[in-house]
Parts: C-alpha cells; structure tokens; sequence
C-alpha cells in the first residue's frame, strides 16, 4: 500500500517537475512549482518527519511562491513565443540521455546499505519530531544554526546594495 | 519534556571568525555615518582589522582544539588557510580603493562584505562538519555574487553577478546532494565519524550511495575552484566583476575550495584514495589543458588571468591526484604563492586601467616599460612566477606539485604538467613583450600609484621573491600543518 503510495506521488512529483521547465507562461510555471513541493511534503510525512512536511508546506508552497508569483506579475513577464532550439542544446540532451542510463545501469546493478541513525520511527512518535530537531539543532549543530544567520545578514546586505536605487 | 540543555562551548577555535564577523557589522552601522566622500576610511578600518584576524589566527598556532562538538576545529592546517585568505582579503582592500573611487561605486559596503567573506572561506578551512563547510561556502558564495556584480552601472559587472549567481547556485545543489547522499549512507555529517565509518567496510567504494556522493561533492568542489570541465563560469565573471575583486576571487575562494576538498578527501575518504586519484587525474590534466590552451587565444588581460587561473588550479589539481604529504602541503604553498603574485599581476592591471576599462587588452601594454619601469618591473616577477621560472614563489610551487606526483608514480601526469606549464610561457611572455619591445603608445599619464596599491605591491614582490628564494621558511609549516589533519 505505501509503495503504490509513494509511486503515485512519484509520478506526480516527476510530472509536475517537468512541467516548471516546459510551460510557456511562467505562472503556470509557479503553480506546477506548488505542486511539486507538495509531493515533497507526502515524502516527509512519509518519512516520519510532520514538522518538516508542515515547514515545506508553509515556507516553500507559501511564502516563497508567493514571491515567486508576486515578482512575475511585477515583471510582467510575456510569454516567450519563440522558442529557440540550438545544436548545443540537442547535444546536450543526447549527452545526458546516455549519462542518465549509465547511471540508472550502474545504480541497478550495485548495492546502497546505509546504516540506522538514532532516530527511529517509534522514538520520533515518542518523544515527537519537533522536539527532536530543536535538540540537536541547539545541540550538536549549535554552530552551523550560528552561521545561518550570518548567511541570511550577508544575503540582505547584498539585495540592497545590488537593487537599491541610490546608495 | 526535558529542557535543551545547551552545551558548554570553546570560543576559541572560532575566534577570528567571530572577531571579523563583529568588526564586519560594525562597519556596517558605521558606514550609514561616513560621509560618501569618506568610505576609503572604512577600508582602512577593515585592513586593520584584517591584521588583527591575522594576529588572532597566529598565536593560535600548533593548538589542536576541537569545539562545537566537533563542528569545528582549530589546527595548524585551518590557520595555514585562514592566513592564506586574510593576506588576499588584506591585498585586495588595499587594491579596492583607488580602483572604486575611480569607478565612482566606491560604496562603504565593499569592505564588510570582503570581511564576510573571509568569514565564510575560514569556516570552510576549519569546520570538520560538512554542515559547517557547506554554510561557510554560501556565506563565501553569496558575497562573492554581491562583490562581482558590485559595480552597478557597468553591465559587465551585472552580467558577471547574475551569471556567478545563476552558476553557483546550481554547483551548490550538486554539493549539498552529496552531502546529503554521504550522510544517507554513512548516518553521520561529522567527517571524522565519515571517516571511520568508511574504515569499518571492507570496499567502501562498492557503496554506491557512498561512492555517488563522493562524486556529488567533488563535483561541487571542481566549481568552486574553476576546474575544468566546471570552469565555463571563470572567463565571462572574471572579466566582468571589478579588477579587485577578481583578483580577491581568484586566490581566495579557490584556496577555501581546496582546504574543504583537501580535508574531507584526506580524513573521510582515505580509503577511497585509489578511486578518487583516478578521477583527479583526468580533472588535473583536462583543467591544466583547457586553461593553458585557451589563454593563449585571449586579448583581453583580464580574460587571459581567468583562463590562467583555471590552468593553476589544474596544476594544484595535481597535487591532489599525488594526494602524499609532498603534494599536498605543494598545494597549500601554491596557494600561497599564487596569492601573492595573481593578486600582484591584478594590482598593476588596476594602475594602467581608465575608468570603464576601455584600456584592458594585452596591446595596451605597449611600451609600458619605458614610461614606468619600476611598475613594469613588478609586473615582470608576477608573469615570470605565473609561468613557474626560477627563482620566483611559482617555480618552487609547481615544483613541490609535481614532485609529489612523481613520488606517487605519476610519471605521465607530471610530464603532461610541465609541457603545459611550457606552453604557458608563449602567453605571460607576450605581455612582456609588448612591455619591452614595442613602441609606446599611450603616454600613460593617467597612472597613479596611490599608498595602499604601493604598499600592496611591495607585499606582493617581497611574497613572491622570498618564498622563491628561501621557500622552506613556509613550506615548513604547510608540511606541519598536513601531517596533523
């Protein structure tokens, strides 16, 4: 049952990623977006994982896509009619066609063993996933948690020097 | 529920990083009061600041102090890195100011950035988590889109931002897949603990999940550090984006590219030396190849450095694929050499521009010898160590790469090395040329040789001479410094 689950989100994941690159009017672009973070949402529940489905959910189908949405209706965006096919791009294609059967070839044929982290499933419901994240993230990830402050002060800091009218 | 009890945790290993991070914020409020007259004062502040982050990094020497639970660290490879980006962070203040005002975007937010910076490529040469180095790159990466698009009214200078922004991004997804991938397999983000998981398996490289994000993660790295065939971004951003910070973006960011690659190739995946050799040699020889073969078709100077750039990183590449002490620490001295006398050729590049650059092509060179010898001279020493000839810093650095190579048994590699640092020769030589031997064309009264850009080619010619002359000075401690990783 969790396996036809997980193909049928699959496939709708694949599609709607397919769909962000080949729509010609980029809302519709946004909206297939939406839908492919959502599918990752199903994953993350499926893994065990609600508070990250509920952040995915809430940052990147909400906030971000609002943006997104906001900043092509600003732009005004045309649809781009023409489209242009250049040799590069064909070869390109071929080029990854026969890298990505390689690859599937060489991942069919070995063998991926990972190991069991501390974390299980029954833990996860026993103590509860957001709590599990604030520990370690106050815990053994305290320092990289610091530094994501200063990533986002330096990515302020930059928006305004590149977008500001007048310095 | 039980309260997080947050950890007792050792400032020091990360005290540099906070110093610069402060000071950075700082400047930042400061700058809003200085007068738009005035910001050259914010730069002097900052490489003031930079020699203090230097004075902090060195009395941490010889120290082997693990903190954050082992997200960081602080030992004698990391400090050798963090001198190497605070003396190209220090040399590209002192270049940045002249050129800026001349360019009128000489806005105060420049230095902090730099700062931020050097924030981002210590993290990279000190964490030992690879949540840690994946935050120190972006922090690097996001002020270096901020930095090569900073000049906003040149449209090369935007081309350069977005297309380093574009490309980056996308070399950063490759890297945090790896990660992602390393951790799936081996359940833990901490290197050492990488490390030992990888020791415990009998074939380690019959993991493919394992082996993939090994692979994802050089991938990344070969970005960064503009190897080919990764280095399609180097030309077109490093012509754009500001001399200075071209010449910032050559030395610094590819050394913390290094550094990271270096620590988590030499701790976690040793034992996966044999299969990740392999694939450093074909990147060393197609890297060197590519950017020597290129260069020798480029007019504009700024253009040749870039392709040039790709061709040393290709030879530090060799270094790699000896991955031995002699490579190795033949890397971490490149590095440093190649600081001193890329940082020294870009210095001169800014002194004969014109605001615009309309002037950045190898003929207006022409009879740049006879109106400025001194400057011509200087020059000189860069290309003459850029082409690895004696007795400059760049012939002592190749040598050290290739040896190491050679001890390995890569008799072919090194071959190939030298034919193509050969063939570098014909394209350094030709600025010289026309240098030297051509008639003036251009009085060259435009040129002003302001006190810090002095001061930073006195620094530049002092690095590149001394390390060639008496190299075991440095090459000591780079030898330390990789022995204890």
């Amino acid at each position: 049952m969790e396996t036809l689950f997980f193909a049928i989100i699959t496939l709708v994941a694949i599609v709607s990623a397919i769909l962000v690159i080949s729509c010609k009017n980029p809302i519709n672009s946004a909206l297939a977006l939406v839908m492919t973070f959502f599918c990752l949402a199903t994953y993350y529940v499926m893994l065990d994982a609600p508070f990250m489905a509920a952040i995915q959910v809430m940052v990147y189908a909400g906030a971000i896509m609002v943006l997104i949405v906001f900043t092509i209706m600003l732009l005004n965006i045309r649809v781009d009619a023409t489209k242009k096919h250049s040799h590069k791009i064909l070869l390109g294609s071929i080029i990854g066609f026969f890298t990505l059967i390689n690859t599937v070839y060489i991942l069919m044929k070995s063998h991926a063993a990972a190991p069991t982290g501390p974390f299980t499933g029954d833990m996860i419901k026993q103590i509860g996933h957001t709590e599990l994240i604030g520990q370690e993230m106050f815990t053994k990830f305290l320092l990289p948690f610091e530094i994501t402050s200063i990533l986002l002060l330096v990515a302020i800091v930059g928006a305004v020097i590149l977008a500001k009218k007048k310095l | 529920m039980d309260m997080i009890t947050i950890p007792a945790v050792n400032m020091t290993p990360i005290m540099p990083e906070i110093f610069l991070s402060v000071l950075a914020m700082a400047l930042l409020l400061i700058n809003v009061f200085v007068p738009s007259g005035q910001k050259s004062y914010i730069g002097y502040i900052s490489f003031i600041g930079v020699i203090a982050a230097a004075v902090l990094v060195g009395t941490g020497w010889g120290m082997h102090v693990e903190s954050f639970n082992g997200a960081v660290v602080q030992d004698n490879f990391a400090s050798f890195f963090k001198m190497i980006f605070l003396l190209a962070a220090g040399l590209a203040i002192l270049i940045s100011d002249q050129y800026m005002v001349r360019e009128e975007c000489n806005h105060g937010e420049l230095y902090p950035l730099i700062l931020f910076t050097v924030v981002g490529m210590m993290l990279m040469a000190a964490g030992t988590d690879l949540m840690t180095i994946f935050l120190g790159l972006e922090v690097m990466s996001v002020s270096l889109y901020v930095l090569a698009g900073f000049n906003r009214e040149n449209r090369k200078s935007n081309e350069a931002g977005l297309k380093y922004f574009l490309l980056g991004a996308f070399s950063t997804g490759f890297l945090l897949y790896g990660m992602a991938l390393t951790y799936g397999a081996t359940g833990s983000t901490r290197i050492a603990d990488i490390a030992t998981f990888a020791a415990q398996q009998s074939l380690p490289s019959s993991n493919v999940m394992l082996l993939a994000g090994m692979l994802l993660m050089i991938t990344g790295f070969a970005f960064k550090v503009a190897a080919a065939p990764f280095h399609m971004w180097t030309p077109d951003v490093y012509e754009g984006a500001p001399t200075p910070m071209t010449a910032f973006m050559s030395a610094g960011p590819k050394a913390a590219g290094f550094a990271a690659a270096l620590r988590i190739l030499l701790v976690s995946f040793s034992t996966m030396q044999a299969d990740w050799s392999q694939l450093f040699w074909v990147l060393a020889v197609l890297t060197m190849t590519v950017g020597n073969i290129t260069a020798l078709r480029q007019d504009n100077i700024k253009r040749m450095l870039a392709y040039s750039s790709i061709a040393h990183a290709g030879y530090c590449l060799v270094g790699f694929t000896a991955g031995n002490p002699t490579g190795t620490a033949g890397i971490m001295f490149y590095m440093l050499s190649y600081t001193f006398m890329n940082i020294g050729a870009f210095a001169i590049i800014v002194l004969v521009g014109k605001k615009g650059e309309p002037n950045g092509n190898v003929m207006d060179f022409a009879g740049f010898g006879f109106k400025h010898p001194a400057l011509a001279v200087a020059m000189s020493i860069f290309l003459f160590s850029l082409a690895g000839m004696p007795p400059t810093a760049g012939f002592i650095g190749k040598f050290y790469l290739f040896s190491g190579a050679i001890q390995k048994g890569y008799i072919w590699l090194a071959v190939i090395g030298v034919l193509n640092s050969a063939a570098s020769v014909y394209y350094y030589l030709r600025v010289m040329v026309y240098m030297y031997m051509k008639e003036p064309t251009e009085e060259f009264d435009w040129l002003q040789v302001s006190a810090p850009i002095a001061l930073s080619l006195l620094i530049s010619v002092t690095g590149t001479l001394v390390l060639g002359v008496v190299p075991s000075i440095v090459l000591q401690y780079a030898q330390e410094a990789i022995k204890l990783i």
